[in-house]
């Protein structure tokens, strides 16, 4: 095992043994990264000075004894839409290009308090609109496990990334599953939190009522340190949970002893891959073995949830999106008026897929149509709410595959936008509920690419989340690794 | 000739002078440097998020309060979507469905008539910033720019919309008057209409008398005083009538006052009615208003104009001097209130301090806070001039002597010697002075000429240097004559 394979927690302990050090770490990652990186495209922008620079930093603070938590001196990733102070921050579109944010996120500001090592900012679907990380103004990522495939989306960078070890840990951003799928895709772990848990601030919000900032990881007990390390209460965020939160260890080695897990009736059928099926049957019928009651849950609501997700998702993106105008920041096309300088800046500066959002979330809006479609939906959204609330009543998580297809060839579904939103028929309706879910990587299908387990809990119940979690991990004991062409030193 | 009766609604934005910006912690202020009052989230910068400014709530909630509001249960925000160079986020976090406050009055007065005008809703959103235009005049291929300062980006603005009770020009500056003064009394907006902390809109429209049904409305803007409201919808209503008269119809446009030219232009006028988009703002969680916060504002309110006016009025002030009272300075009602409760009459006092007070204010140059007279020495003064011992002239030169830092109304009194000699004995020698030295008017007095009374009471005062009694001395002489 290579260095750059290690988890948080082994690297960690290394670190804290003396046996290496930030600076080493930070160059395994560097040296994997220049090896791969031609290959993935996982990252827009490598900070090397920086990272040797907090290296230096957390080698000299942990061997002073300060320790400032699990991620310490650990090279970590971040997506490219949540704002650094001094580094370009584009969420991946021509519009932002050279956008150079005067101000840290609040999860960039935790990683920096955490002691983190930012290695750089990682490659998305174009303000996290995607399922392949195709629609990224600064072309794909690839999958580690098959270049010739995409990595799921939309932070299919930051998935790319950890799955090749060119960071230990990653923050992505979940809006309907685009932190969840691509680390199905990638075979690693990949963790939405309760809505509010972690602060949007400094995010760049595509839908503001669904997205998520979480961590992409190596293992379930990796992602739980870096949720600990970014969550928590933020004034500068007025939905930010202000309550207790809870302890995303406490059950990591509980086992499933006594719960009742639901199987999520209508997430399986036409559409969902064989081996994927059968992965995740086998799955469920391990965590039977392992003391799990298991039952079959029908939550009828999960059909319709995709349409509703799609009226307010763009609705709330056609307003999101309005700032990037030209005036201000980032791209600037000419006009003669300011309203042409500001049609032909966004119709420069927004890819396809951008614009396809904009305008349907525009329609939804609209005097005449609100009731019919984002009135409607915000019903459909109050009813899978509801689904869920009942369901929660007599199971304590569900469960169902993350994708129901593994990675799909770059190029695929490029040309079909409905195909491609229907791979995040699985964890929509979590955004639109707002409750924590992850996936973890079970194994691998008949061609070699990862399948992911879908671990669903009710809002603020990230320590049974984690804790089936952890048990899903050690009963798939999936320790596969993907191997890279890389380009020789 | 048909006549026409005019229906006009007002609009009002007050900009709160809250510390800190309506969703950021920015500050608020009138004539910064451009741009210098500035942060990710009143610049809309990518990934910025809004915070409610709690005393911008608990503002809006008084002012509704004031208006004899409705408080909602929640305050649900809104955004209101257009694109704009000066909006940075190209939404306006506004107010649609729930309004923080609904359903008020306001009564105005005019030419001692009060109408009362309903509060359709107050509701709370943000400022935008401010743009200037620049061009090279004269020039035909000059490069015309535009200058943006954020400053007054998200600036806490309370947008009041009154019903449409109003039905003349008048009634319009009345209310638009009454409404500033309530907002400047509540301390919760400089209110100055030409730095546009205050700021006016009028819809307008006309009917045939005695028909209920609205005309087409027109709402018209840029109008920077009391004076160019009124004026603006007095030029605005007689156009309507000449525009229906002569067979036309009313067309629904925003309308702009060219205050040089007196008249309205049409502004470009919009195809359509404009789609805004709302949605509720996911950003921001409702806020829950609450009894114990609503009746914790309410016990901060100060006394309102109308509420003032009543308690004057119940004191014994007509009601022309409570409402001259009632507009003066604070300084002026508070010396007003002290002299009351020191034994004052109330309406000496209203009418010393809104009339010689005043006028040494304006005379001096002097600020109404400074003014150097306690309530406690009012009430000496009238007591004085009630008990007779100065006369209501030499009471002028007292009231001069006091402003002055002579001392108190007695002391100054005495020391200016303009004490009235009210001692019967010492003025009936002067009377009978006078009437020795003029047997021809004695005469005339019993002849029936009752007048001549006037003439010999002016040669005592003549006598006393003007310090006798007036209505003693009169008193004497009648006595004297008739016996």
């Amino acid at each position: 095992m290579t260095v750059t394979d290690l988890t948080v927690v082994a690297a960690g302990e290394r670190l804290r043994s003396g046996s290496t050090t930030s600076t080493e770490l930070v160059e395994a990652v560097l040296d994997r990264a220049s090896r791969t990186e031609a290959q993935l495209h996982a990252f827009l922008n490598i900070d090397r000075d920086g990272a040797l620079e907090s290296a230096a930093q957390a080698d000299a603070e942990l061997a002073e004894g300060k320790d400032r938590g699990p991620l310490h001196g650990i090279p970590i990733a971040l997506k490219d839409n949540m704002c650094t102070r001094g580094l370009e921050t584009t969420a991946s579109s021509q519009i932002l290009a050279g956008y150079v944010p005067p101000y840290d996120a609040t999860v960039v500001t935790k990683m920096r308090d955490g002691g983190a090592v930012l290695i750089g900012k990682t490659n998305l679907d174009e303000f996290a609109m995607g399922s392949s990380t195709e629609n990224s103004a600064y072309g794909p990522s690839f999958n580690p496990w098959d270049i010739g495939r995409i990595p799921g989306g939309s932070s299919g960078g930051s998935a790319a990334a950890v799955a090749a070890g060119s960071a230990f840990t990653a923050l992505g951003s979940d809006t309907g599953g685009s932190i969840r799928q691509p680390a199905s895709l990638t075979g690693i772990v990949g963790m939405k939190p309760t809505y509010g848990t972690v602060s949007r601030y400094g995010l760049i919000a595509f839908a503001s009522s669904l997205d998520q900032i979480g961590p992409l990881s190596k293992s379930v007990e990796d992602a739980a340190a870096t949720l600990e390390t970014i969550w928590g209460h933020d004034p500068l965020d007025s939905t930010s949970f202000s309550g207790e939160y809870p302890d995303p260890r406490a059950a990591l080695s509980k086992g499933v002893e006594g719960l009742k897990i639901g199987v999520v009736k209508e997430l399986a059928g036409e559409g969902y891959e064989p081996d994927v099926e059968s992965a995740v049957a086998e799955m469920v019928e391990q965590l039977h073995s392992a003391g799990a009651e298991i039952v079959e849950v029908s939550l009828p609501t999960f059909d319709i949830a995709m349409s509703a997700y799609y009226l307010i998702a763009p609705a709330e993106a056609s307003a999101n999106l309005a700032r990037f105008d030209g005036i201000r920041y980032g791209h600037r096309a000419d006009g003669s008026t300011t309203e042409e300088l500001m049609a032909r800046t966004r119709a420069e500066g927004f890819g396809p897929e951008v614009v396809r959002r904009v305008l349907l979330g525009t329609y939804a809006l609209s005097a005449g149509y609100y009731d019919a479609f984002y009135g409607q939906a915000q019903k459909v959204r109050a009813a899978v709410q509801e689904d869920l609330e009942r369901a929660y009543q007599s199971v304590d998580v569900l469960v169902s595959p993350t994708s129901p297809t593994v990675a799909f060839k770059a190029g695929d579904r490029v040309d079909e936008p409905l195909s491609m939103y229907l791979a995040d028929i699985c964890t929509i309706p979590m955004n639109l509920a707002g409750d924590p879910a992850i996936s973890v990587p079970i194994g691998l299908d008949g061609q070699g690419l990862p399948i992911g387990f879908h671990v669903m809990a009710p809002a603020l119940g990230e320590e049974v989340l984690f804790g089936v979690a952890a048990e899903v991990e050690r009963l798939a004991g999936f320790d596969a690794r993907p191997e890279i062409p890389v380009v020789a030193e | 000739m048909t006549a026409y009766e005019p229906v006009i609604g007002i609009e009002v934005h007050v900009e709160l002078a809250t510390e800190s910006k309506m969703f950021c912690g920015c500050a608020v202020g009138f004539g910064a440097e451009p741009n210098t009052n500035i942060c990710p989230t009143c610049l809309g910068l990518p990934g910025a998020l809004p915070v409610t400014n709690r005393q911008a709530i608990e503002w809006i909630m008084a002012i509704g309060m004031a208006l004899n509001c409705e408080v909602s249960e929640r305050s649900v925000f809104h955004r209101k979507n257009y694109f704009y160079a000066d909006l940075p986020k190209n939404y306006q976090v506004s107010q649609y469905d729930i309004p923080v406050c609904h359903d008020g009055f306001l009564d105005v007065t005019v030419d001692g008539e009060t109408t009362r005008v309903g509060i359709e809703r107050a509701h709370m959103e943000e400022d935008t910033g401010k743009s200037t235009h620049v061009g090279e005049g004269g020039r035909i291929h000059s490069a015309e720019s535009t200058l943006l300062d954020f400053n007054r980006s998200g600036v806490p603005l309370v947008e009041i919309v009154s019903k449409p009770d109003i039905r003349s020009a008048a009634e319009s500056r009345a209310y638009a008057q009454e409404l500033r003064a309530l907002v400047a009394e509540l301390g919760v907006s400089d209110a100055r209409l030409e730095e546009g902390s205050i700021r006016f809109d009028a819809n307008v429209s006309i009917r045939p008398e005695g028909i209920e049904a609205f005309g087409t409305k027109v709402e018209i803007k840029n109008m920077n005083s009391f004076r160019s409201l009124e004026r603006a919808v007095d030029y605005e209503i007689k156009r309507q009538v000449e525009v229906v008269s002569d067979g036309g119809e009313v067309v629904q446009e925003t309308r702009h006052w060219d205050e040089e030219g007196d008249v309205t232009h049409s502004m470009r006028t919009k195809e359509g009615s404009s789609d805004y988009r709302y949605f509720t703002e996911p950003d921001l969680v409702p806020m829950v208003m609450g009894d114990v916060w609503v009746e914790e504002v309410r016990s901060t309110l100060p006394e309102l104009p109308a509420q003032r006016l009543e308690r004057y009025v119940e004191a014994g002030l007509d009601s022309d001097s409570a409402s001259v009272l009632s507009a003066a300075p604070a300084k002026l009602r508070g010396v007003f209130d002290e002299a009351a409760v020191a034994g004052a009459d109330p309406r000496a006092a209203a009418n010393w301090l809104t009339g010689e007070v005043t006028a040494w204010l304006r005379r001096t140059e002097t600020e109404a806070p400074d003014l150097p007279l306690a309530g406690a020495d009012l009430a000496e003064l009238v007591g004085i001039v009630a008990d007779g011992v100065v006369s209501a002239s030499a009471a002028k030169d007292v009231l001069d002597g006091m402003l002055s830092g002579e001392g108190g109304a007695r002391q100054v009194a005495e020391a200016r010697d303009l004490v009235q000699i009210s001692d019967t004995k010492a003025l009936e020698a002067a009377v009978d002075e006078v009437l020795a030295a003029n047997p021809d008017a004695i005469e005339t007095y019993q002849g029936g000429e009752q007048k001549v009374v006037g003439f010999l009471v002016g040669q005592v005062m003549r006598a006393t240097q003007g310090k006798a009694d007036p209505k003693l001395v009169n008193q004497l002489l009648r006595e004297k004559l008739s016996g």
